[in-house]
């Protein structure tokens, strides 16, 4: 393998990592942050129960979504430094706004949210759960505003062959971001939902197989499963909808992207979308594909009407060889690829099923929700063997559904990674090819040990992470509140001051 | 001053606040096995930073993005060139904060040995990469014209980088001793003090060196001022502890960090790192600097985002702010 293949392995493995912490903190906090506002307003201990124990649930994950966090704010310097060279002047601001702006806000109140139980008033405790919540929110913002510009360069101009910041206002509002941040943070929220939903119905079905009463318990573990299936089926309609608005972009601003996602060989109008294909969809000649299709839906999906032209991936590959040149520039850094064809197509398989897999996952999540919604009305539980493992299997399709989505997109844009803003008004210059952006200065084995390292790292981590996971998940309440001799509810901070235990510690 | 210069001391002040928030978490984390005897102290060691540590380590986060947002080819340069140390900082800092979140939430001791023996390891390691970091960039590294580095993964491994590390680890060592005499009370405090006041010359001593060799390197006159002050506020923190006033300690530590940083950047200047090679390759903060345009965004940003940061990570200081002892721990509470 060579230097780049590396860093693309190592920057896909502990970005795709990142990320399945990170929609679960996003989502957890600010659901979290609601359980605890309702306990604030009606002081009933229902909501204090599932603030405690959801809120635990968070705090292990969180941890993780903080330190593989760090990796990936210093690997653009390490593995891509020729890309941070030529975009820093554009790229750094979000993610020095994001430090600034978010990460600090995130981990002081949330230091004060876990250790602030008996120091902090219930009022501004609740404020603690709200600030960092929102928080992630903001930096989800930040880093969004960041990759999109990659998808979608907006707000500079050409300065000596580089791109120099015009307008941040520009960068903070592209078309791009304003479509992906609301379908990653419902994809956050599809993933919270599910994850509430699986783990509080598992809970229900070991108690009512069990034969447990239907004491209080069983209602908060109910109402817990009801209010997860509700947020992910709500998110569900709203990735459907920020997806089509991304669809349109993405047919307007990437059209390779698009075909690649539909391995559309040849031009079509009306366009046919494609649901599911056999045959090797490798092969953009259309001979080796046999596909299953819903005529109209592409030409609908990419412009809105059911006569658009949508472009294959043959005649794109033409298209931008005109327009970005059909050889890569003649750069020693380039390796073997200095003066080599081009090619502009995007890796198919990976795209066709990564867009359908994003889809086929939500779609499965989606439905169990409601399945969950249908059969649980009113107090009731199905009792059959296979609810309770099934409910917790379904916690994996938003994860995986956000994983492929992931890789579409960032795959769907090779071998650009500063893919060229379409536009011509002086930004269509603007654009990077992958190759050109691995660090020239770091040695293969250096990468790989680094490489080595971090995933055996992160593979041992997710075992622990699951396992306290399913640990507390067993646990259930009783693990999380306070033990019922001292006073748990931290509302007179007063007298706690000067008491002698801490109601929390490490 | 112009906006570059402007941000080159915005990153030494990052710097500073990273050494000097984390330094002491280093330390504590260092001393978890030697002033920490029996799970009820080392429990306390660790909760004297439980409510805080990971707001320190942000410090260093948006160092990191504000050296990419002001000085791209600085943060390209650095971080490539010492990819292995970074590498090894990276993994070291994902233990120890997993460790202090998971090291109490299963109730056997070979689980919290395991925790216990990561953030030790962790604790140790990371001033040393941190060290090893930042006086190269003061030191120089051998670059070639695109600032890319010549030579094997190993070059950074020179003897004033090596003085460099291991005087962040001696100063965390020691600055955590302090922090701990000012934090928990009883024994453990008792022991705190007369750690930092037994070893506190020999772990000022290689900080001191470390000036001293980049004074008389890359130094201008100037810097002899916060030199000089670094020395003499450190040798007036032994003298403090000696009579147990903790937070002046404390406080007289935090000046010698910071005359330590001006003096390192100091010499650092105009660049922000130089080439061993030929000093026509050098970075310098005019070159590597960003656009005007960009530099002003972020300038404003940071104009009304960090005094925010600072009164509200201060708050969290106060209401954390009674010493902690083995009374305070409460009983192990997990499923
Ligand atoms: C859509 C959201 C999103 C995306 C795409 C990313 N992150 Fe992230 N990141 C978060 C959302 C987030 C978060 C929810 O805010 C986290 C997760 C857990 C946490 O503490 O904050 C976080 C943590 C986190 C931290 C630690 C912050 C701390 O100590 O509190 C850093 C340094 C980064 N991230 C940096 C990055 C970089 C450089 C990314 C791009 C490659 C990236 N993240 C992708
Ligand atoms: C702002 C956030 C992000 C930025 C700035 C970013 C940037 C990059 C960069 C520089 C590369 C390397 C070039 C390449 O190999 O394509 C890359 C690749 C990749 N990224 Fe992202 N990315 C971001 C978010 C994400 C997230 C959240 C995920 C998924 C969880 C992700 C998934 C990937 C994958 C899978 C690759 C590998 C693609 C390949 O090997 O071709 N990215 N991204
Ligand atoms: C009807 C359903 C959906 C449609 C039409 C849709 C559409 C899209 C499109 C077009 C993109 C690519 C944007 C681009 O690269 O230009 C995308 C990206 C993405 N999708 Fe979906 N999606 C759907 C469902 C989901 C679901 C259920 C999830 C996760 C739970 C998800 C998570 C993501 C993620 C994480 C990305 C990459 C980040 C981004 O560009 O925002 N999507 N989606």
């Amino acid at each position: 393998m060579d230097l780049l293949d590396i860093a693309r392995w190592q920057f896909g493995i502990t970005t795709v990592y990142h990320f399945l912490m990170v929609p679960l903190t996003i989502g957890l906090a600010i659901l979290v942050a609601g359980m605890q506002t309702a306990w604030y307003r009606t002081g009933n201990e229902r909501y204090l129960k599932m603030t405690k124990f959801w809120g635990k649930l968070m705090m292990v994950n969180f941890a993780m979504g903080v330190v593989t966090g760090i990796v990936q704010e210093f690997q653009f310097g390490m593995a891509w430094s020729e890309y941070s060279r030529f975009v820093g002047d554009v790229f750094g601001a979000p993610l020095a706004m994001e430090g600034i702006v978010a990460f600090f806000v995130e981990s002081v109140f949330l230091g004060l949210w876990i250790f602030g139980w008996d120091r902090l008033s219930k009022r501004v405790h609740l404020a603690c759960a709200w600030a960092f919540s929102l928080a992630t929110v903001a930096s989800a913002y930040f880093i969004l505003a960041a990759n999109s510009w990659m998808q979608h360069p907006v707000g500079v101009k050409l300065v000596d062959g580089e791109p120099r910041l015009s307008s941040i206002w520009a960068v903070l509002t592209n078309s791009t971001l304003l479509a992906a941040f609301p379908h990653t943070i419902f994809g956050c929220f599809a993933v919270a939902g599910t994850f509430v939903l699986g783990i509080a119905a598992w809970k229900v079905w070991k108690r009512d197989r069990a034969g447990a009463p239907h004491d209080e318990d069983r209602r908060v573990w109910h109402k817990s499963m009801r209010v997860g299936a509700w947020v992910a089926l709500v998110a569900f309609a709203g990735l459907a909808v920020s997806g089509d608005v991304q669809g349109k972009l993405m047919f307007s601003q990437q059209p390779m992207k698009m075909a690649s996602a539909e391995a559309l060989c040849h031009t079509e109008q009306p366009a046919s979308f494609s649901v599911f294909a056999y045959g090797d969809v490798s092969q953009p000649d259309c001979e080796s594909v046999k596909s299953l299709t819903v005529p109209f839906l592409l030409s609908y999906l990419a412009h809105g009407d059911f006569s658009t032209e949508v472009k294959g991936v043959q005649q794109l590959q033409q298209e931008y060889e005109q327009k970005y040149g059909a050889n890569y520039p003649d750069d020693p850094r380039l390796g073997e690829l200095a003066g080599e064809p081009i090619d502009y197509q995007p890796n198919l398989p990976v795209t066709y099923w990564g867009f359908r897999l994003m889809i086929g996952f939500g779609a499965v999540s989606a439905l169990s929700a409601a399945a969950v919604l249908w059969f649980t009305r009113k107090g009731r539980f199905p009792t059959g063997r296979w609810w309770g493992p099934l409910a917790l299997a379904s916690i994996a399709t938003p994860f995986l559904a956000n994983v492929f989505g992931w890789v579409f997109t960032e795959m769907g844009r090779q071998p650009f990674v500063v893919v060229p803003n379409p536009n011509p008004s002086g930004v269509d210059g603007v654009r990077m090819y992958t190759a050109q952006a691995v660090s020239s200065g770091v040695a293969p084995g250096e990468m790989l040990t680094s490489l080595i390292a971090l995933t055996s790292v992160y593979a041992v981590l997710l075992v622990v992470e699951v396992f306290l996971m399913v640990r507390y998940a067993r646990g259930g309440f009783e693990a999380v509140m306070p033990p019922k001799h001292s006073d748990g509810g931290g509302d007179d901070s007063d007298s706690d001051e000067d008491s002698d235990v801490l109601s929390f510690a490490y | 001053m112009d906006l570059p210069a402007f941000w080159f001391c915005v990153i030494a002040l990052l710097w500073l606040g990273y050494l000097f928030l984390e330094g002491f978490d280093f330390g504590v984390g260092m001393l978890l096995p030697i002033l920490g005897r029996g799970e009820a102290e080392r429990r306390v060691l660790i909760n004297t930073i439980g409510p805080v540590w990971d707001g320190n380590e942000v410090w260093l986060i948006v160092a990191g993005g504000s050296m990419f947002a002001a000085f791209p080819g600085w943060y390209a340069s650095l971080f490539s060139t010492a990819y292995l140390p970074l590498t090894v900082l990276l993994i070291v800092l994902i233990g120890r904060g997993v460790a202090f979140e998971y090291r109490g939430k299963v109730d056997t001791a070979r689980w919290r040995k395991s925790w216990d023996a990561v953030i030790v390891l962790a604790s140790w390691a990371a001033p040393l990469m941190v060290g090893l970091m930042l006086s190269a960039t003061v030191f120089g590294l051998p670059l070639n014209a695109n600032g890319d580095r010549v030579g094997s993964p190993l070059v950074i491994l020179t003897w004033p980088n090596v003085l460099g590390a291991v005087s962040v680890l001696a100063f965390s060592l020691l600055h955590g001793a302090a922090f701990l005499a000012l934090k928990t009370e009883g024994e453990v405090r008792a022991r705190a003090q007369r750690f930092a006041l037994t070893l506190g010359v020999p772990l000022l001593a290689p900080l001191a060196a470390l000036l001293l060799v980049a004074q008389l390197r890359e130094g201008a006159s100037w810097t002899w001022i916060p030199l000089l002050t670094s020395l003499a506020a450190g040798l007036a923190a032994l003298g403090r502890q000696a009579r147990s006033r903790d937070g002046q300690a404390f406080t007289l530590q935090g000046i010698a960090l910071a005359g330590a940083v001006v003096t390192l950047f100091g010499a650092l200047w105009p660049n922000v790192l130089p080439s061993t090679l030929d000093p026509e390759w050098s970075l310098s903060v005019a070159e590597t600097a960003s656009s005007p345009y960009t530099l002003a965004v972020v300038s404003w940003v940071a104009a009304f985002g960090t005094p925010a940061v600072l009164v509200y990570q201060g708050w969290t200081y106060w209401v954390f702010r009674k010493r902690i002892g083995t009374k305070h721990i409460p009983p192990v509470h997990v499923p």
